[in-house]
């Protein structure tokens, strides 16, 4: 074969990769928890902030963990979805309220004490679920990220969905779509309660 | 009305590239007289049209058109003019358009400046380039046109981002730009050379002066880039190995290349087939450049706002161009005998293993850009290879290459020996050791790395000196511009190797909380902070922190700006520039973000010959300069040197 | 025609490239030009440490990846994570946890991603190989085209070339 042919030859497969990138989303990281046991915590709860809530409680059946906040653009896009989930009684939805005041750029955090700040994150929290539909079996407040860190949470929504025994079988970045539901989501639950 | 007739400037010069791409190369390959003489017009139509184009983006930049969408993107009427000049190349589509008319400017100098050339010759390369531009202003029109109209137009624009506010942004794309275009001619001088199958020693000077051009826009370039970076984005750093920039940085790799295998085609007649193969590399990783740029497919501070659709035109063209030059080559270069033999130790051996680090240096850059996203496409993860990467494997590669630096110049064309090599040089070894040895000791601590840098390039200045000396000794007069300017740009490589290794050896840091009236004292300089004060730019406000160089009686003011467009503030340092080392501060958080009167934390840099690493890359683009400059390349110049030869002056060309 | 002012003299030559070529006088000229950078710069004599934690944490961070920047390290973002991130990390210091188990941290949450120095693993040996492998690719593809040069003869000369040859190189015994 010609020897002169071998840089045509590398520029093909370059190009080929090239292609296949243009397919791909950089963006999207897939979640290195995934097939390990969801990391626990123990957080207050929305609905009644003495007690703590820890995913173990939620051991013998499939269920969705669930990352939102009301400074969330994108969670307003998703939660239709998660109000149908929670009606139709498919599968338990908990949701982690993750940063409600930290991760809103309009607080001055230095100004506010703990209770404060728990205090306003419940309210916000409640007041938004009342006007939009509330699809979460509970909600726990993670006020300063430390339990999103650990679950990786890097932007918000994010969606888990966790096995009766605990372990994380899938992660969704971003807003839950339609597709992502019928396509991913519901089937899985529906192996993973069997 | 402007925009209008902007837009069908571009439909018009899309028509006149179509024609000067088509009938000169046609009538280069028949014969005709009258096709071929059809280029230079061409050429000065269309990059007249290309000008009007541009200025009438720009004139719609200026007078705040928002019905333009790509001006109220990336405009806004508190702007100062500058940036609104600027701005024009500010977004995507712009860029594209600036793209495009520096290619019409670059195939008008080709057509001005090659009147020595034949006829034939000439048309091919401007049909080519004429070909390119096609190529490129049937994307800008099919999908990134700047002259959409948006109806009904905006009140007021979103604002050029802050980050770009700045002067850098007046003269690091154009700069930047210049450099990738004009790799352009040397891909159109190659890809003229393989189809009429004239590639000889002649061929190699005249396409020589265009690469030096080209090399040296480059070289500035991505200097101003790296200067803006450290200045600009409030760290302190000045590369990052990012995907963007290592696009920039693979031409430049291959570029020099290049203008080293021109060297021995020129001179001897040989390397034929490689010289080609890298001129068409070199502009092919300018398109790929500008594919990873604006396609998406990598996560990049430089990216434009990605569009998979515009990168899959993107990647057809870069396919068309470059699958068509390399299929051109692999036909054509079987016919091109090899050029004249050398020994395994000759000038013309030594410019080839040149050439061969290079390539694998370049090629390790493309790995380590490329590999993240291979890996993906292949479903095995995502992976992010950074600066960590780059460092470990870049520098062992360089280490051979600059040693070679020193060596080549001193060898003999055709013939020479290790010995006859090694006996001047002799003495040179261990000075360079020596000081390689001696001076990491002097600056502190003692770090391996920084001692093998600093002996490579006392090597490369003593070997360069060694040389400039024994010219002198052999001949009479100046020493031709070539050779002034080979040495020059060499001594710019040492400059630049010494200013990174003493850099990243010896710089330091200091975060500290700081009152006003407190002092912060790093690497022997004392600084005292005195509070912030409010400050009203043009369109942003400032809170402007008062510090003062103690010992120097400098007063130094780094400022956090607050860009109405903008959520985040913009961290702007404030550096004490010096031959020997930069002071730099920057402001990070107020202790108390209620109270910015109060205390702050403010970061402090020792930089330590810092300056050198744009000092070397000045020389080293000025070398580039002298070395175009050589009598050999002007027009007239080769009357005056062939009735220099009459008189039995010493020839240059002569190996030593 | 110009005269050329350098002495012709075998002696004179000899001195001028002994004096040039003398190892001490150029050691000596080193010497100085490393004495008077230090000398401009007193900084350099005595330098002040660092805290060694405000090191490692500068190293750490310069080596982590901001996850919701385009492409810019923990060490300059400014993002909200990029600040949890570092308070983090920061915390992990003072707790007295070791480099490695930092890094594992971060990765076991967010993947290899996060590491600006990829892991030497399966998937990332042809990286961490490759340029070692490309270097030795192109000295061995550079000394197979060298010996190729090296055995091509010489290009014969015709004979209307070879009598053109003649008269330049010796134009005293060709005739007019």
């Amino acid at each position: 074969m010609n020897r002169f042919l071998w840089p045509l030859i590398g520029f093909a497969v370059l190009a080929a990769l090239l292609a296949a990138g243009l397919r791909l989303n950089p963006r999207e990281l897939p979640s290195p928890l995934v097939g390990k046991t969801a990391p626990d915590f123990a957080l207050p709860r929305l609905d009644t902030p003495e007690r703590n809530f820890s995913p173990g409680e939620m051991r013998g059946k499939a269920w969705l963990l669930n990352v939102w906040a009301t400074w969330c653009v994108s969670c307003r896009q998703e939660h239709p979805l998660l109000v149908e989930i929670a009606r139709s009684k498919t599968v338990a939805l908990v949701g982690l309220n993750y940063k409600e005041v930290r991760g809103d750029a309009a607080f001055d955090m230095d100004k506010i004490s703990a209770e404060t700040e728990r205090k306003l994150a419940a309210e916000r929290a409640d007041s938004w679920l009342d006007r939009h539909g509330n699809p979460y079996t509970l909600s726990v407040l993670d006020l300063d990220g430390r339990a999103g860190m650990d679950y990786g949470v890097y932007g918000v929504p994010e969606t888990y969905v966790i096995d009766k025994a605990g372990v994380i079988r899938f992660k969704h970045i971003g807003p839950v779509t339609p597709d992502v539901l019928s396509g991913k989501i519901l089937p899985l639950v529906a192996e993973l309660s069997k | 009305m402007i925009p209008e007739l902007g837009h069908f400037a571009l439909v018009a010069a899309l028509c006149v590239a179509l024609v000067q791409g088509v009938l000169p190369l046609a009538g280069a390959q028949r014969g005709h007289a009258g096709w071929i003489a059809l280029a230079r017009p061409a050429a000065g139509a269309m990059n007249l049209l290309l000008l009007t184009a541009f200025a009438c983006l720009t004139a719609a930049f200026v007078q705040n058109d928002f019905s333009v969408l790509y001006v109220a993107q990336h405009s806004n009427t508190r702007l100062p003019l500058p940036y609104r000049v600027a701005a024009v190349w500010g977004g995507h589509e712009g860029s594209l358009l600036l793209w495009v008319a520096l290619l019409g400017l670059w195939t008008l100098a080709v057509a001005v400046f090659s009147k020595a050339l034949p006829e034939a010759m000439t048309a091919r390369v401007i049909g080519v380039m004429g070909l390119v531009t096609a190529g490129f202003l049937l994307f800008v029109l099919a999908a990134s046109n700047p002259f959409e109209r948006l109806l009904p137009g905006a009140e007021e624009g979103r604002d050029l981002n802050p980050l770009l506010q700045d002067p850098g942004l007046v003269i690091h794309p154009p700069m930047l730009y210049m450099g990738y275009v004009g790799f352009s001619v040397a891909f159109a001088f190659a890809v003229a050379a393989l189809i009429s199958g004239r590639l000889d020693a002649a061929w190699a000077r005249w396409s020589r002066p265009w690469t030096l051009a080209a090399w040296i826009f480059l070289t500035l370039g991505i200097a101003l880039g790296s200067g803006w970076a450290y200045y600009e984005l409030g760290w302190g750093g000045w590369w990052f190995w990012d995907p963007v920039e290592n696009a920039s940085f693979m031409p430049w790799l291959i570029g020099t290349a290049l203008l080293h295998s021109l060297a021995v085609t020129e001179k001897r007649g040989g390397l034929r087939n490689w010289t080609v193969l890298l001129a068409i590399s070199a502009f092919s990783l300018s398109l790929l450049g500008t594919f990873l740029v604006r396609s998406g497919v990598l996560t990049s501070v430089h990216a434009f706002a990605a569009d998979p659709a515009r990168g899959v035109f993107i990647l057809v063209f870069l396919v068309a161009v470059v699958g068509a030059s390399l299929l051109l080559f692999a036909w054509r270069a079987p016919t091109v005998g090899p050029g004249g033999r050398f020994d395994l130790v000759s000038r013309e051996s030594l410019l080839l293993a040149n050439n061969a680090l290079l390539a694998v240096a370049c090629a390790t850059v493309l790995l380590g850009t490329l590999y993240p996203l291979a890996v993906d496409a292949l479903g095995a993860g995502k992976l992010s290879v950074g600066p960590p990467y780059f460092e470990t494997v870049f520098a062992p590669l360089m280490a051979p290459l600059l040693f070679l630096i020193g060596v080549g110049p001193l060898a003999r064309w055709k013939r020479d020996s290790v010995s006859t090599l090694a006996r001047p040089l002799y003495w040179a070894f261990p000075c360079a050791a020596a000081v390689g040895i001696a001076v990491p000791f002097l600056l502190g601590e003692w770090k391996p790395w920084v001692a093998l840098s600093l002996a490579l390039a006392a090597w490369i200045v003593l070997a360069g000196a060694l040389d400039a000396a024994r010219r002198s000794r052999a001949a009479a007069g100046w020493p031709p511009a070539a050779f002034l300017g080979m040495h020059l740009a060499h001594f710019g490589v040492a400059v630049f190797l010494a200013g990174v290794a003493i850099v990243n050896g010896y710089q330091q840091e200091k975060d500290v909380k700081m009152e006003a009236g407190d002092t912060v004292t790093l690497a022997g300089h004392t600084l005292r902070f005195n509070g912030v004060r409010q400050r009203q730019g043009p369109n942003y406000t400032a809170l402007a922190g008062d510090v003062d160089l103690l010992g120097g009686g400098r007063k130094l003011w780094p400022e956090k700006r607050f860009y109405p467009t903008s959520p985040m503030p913009m961290t702007e340092a404030a550096i004490d520039a010096g031959f020997l080392r930069d002071i730099y501060v920057s402001l990070g958080e107020p202790v108390d973000k209620a109270r910015p009167e109060g205390a702050w934390i403010v970061r402090v840099h020792f930089k330590p010959c810092i300056g050198w690493i744009w000092g070397g890359c000045a020389l080293m683009a000025l070398g580039g300069l002298l070395a175009a400059r050589d009598r050999r390349y002007r027009i007239g110049g080769r009357k005056k040197a062939m009735n220099h030869d009459k008189h039995g002056e010493h020839n240059e060309n002569l190996s030593r | 025609m110009r005269k050329t002012e350098k002495p012709f003299s075998a002696k004179a030559r000899r001195r001028e490239e002994k004096f040039f070529s003398r190892p001490v006088f150029l050691c000596v000229l080193c010497a100085l030009c490393a004495l008077c950078i230090c000398a401009a710069n007193p900084a350099f004599a005595g330098k002040t440490p660092d805290e060694a934690a405000e090191k490692r944490f500068n190293a750490i961070v310069a080596e982590l990846r901001c996850l919701v920047c385009q492409n810019e390290s923990l060490a300059g973002s400014g993002a909200e994570l990029a600040h949890d991130l570092r308070r983090e990390i920061r915390n992990m210091i003072e707790a007295g946890k070791s480099d490695g188990e930092i890094m594992d941290f971060m990765v076991g949450r967010y993947g290899d991603f996060v590491r600006y120095r990829p892991p030497l693993k399966g998937s990332t040996l042809l990286l961490w190989f490759g340029p070692a492998l490309l270097f030795a690719g192109g000295v061995g593809g550079l000394f197979v085209c060298l010996r190729r040069r090296a055995r091509v003869g010489d290009a014969p000369l015709s004979e209307a070339e070879r009598r053109e040859a003649e008269r330049l190189l010796h134009p005293e015994k060709t005739e007019a």
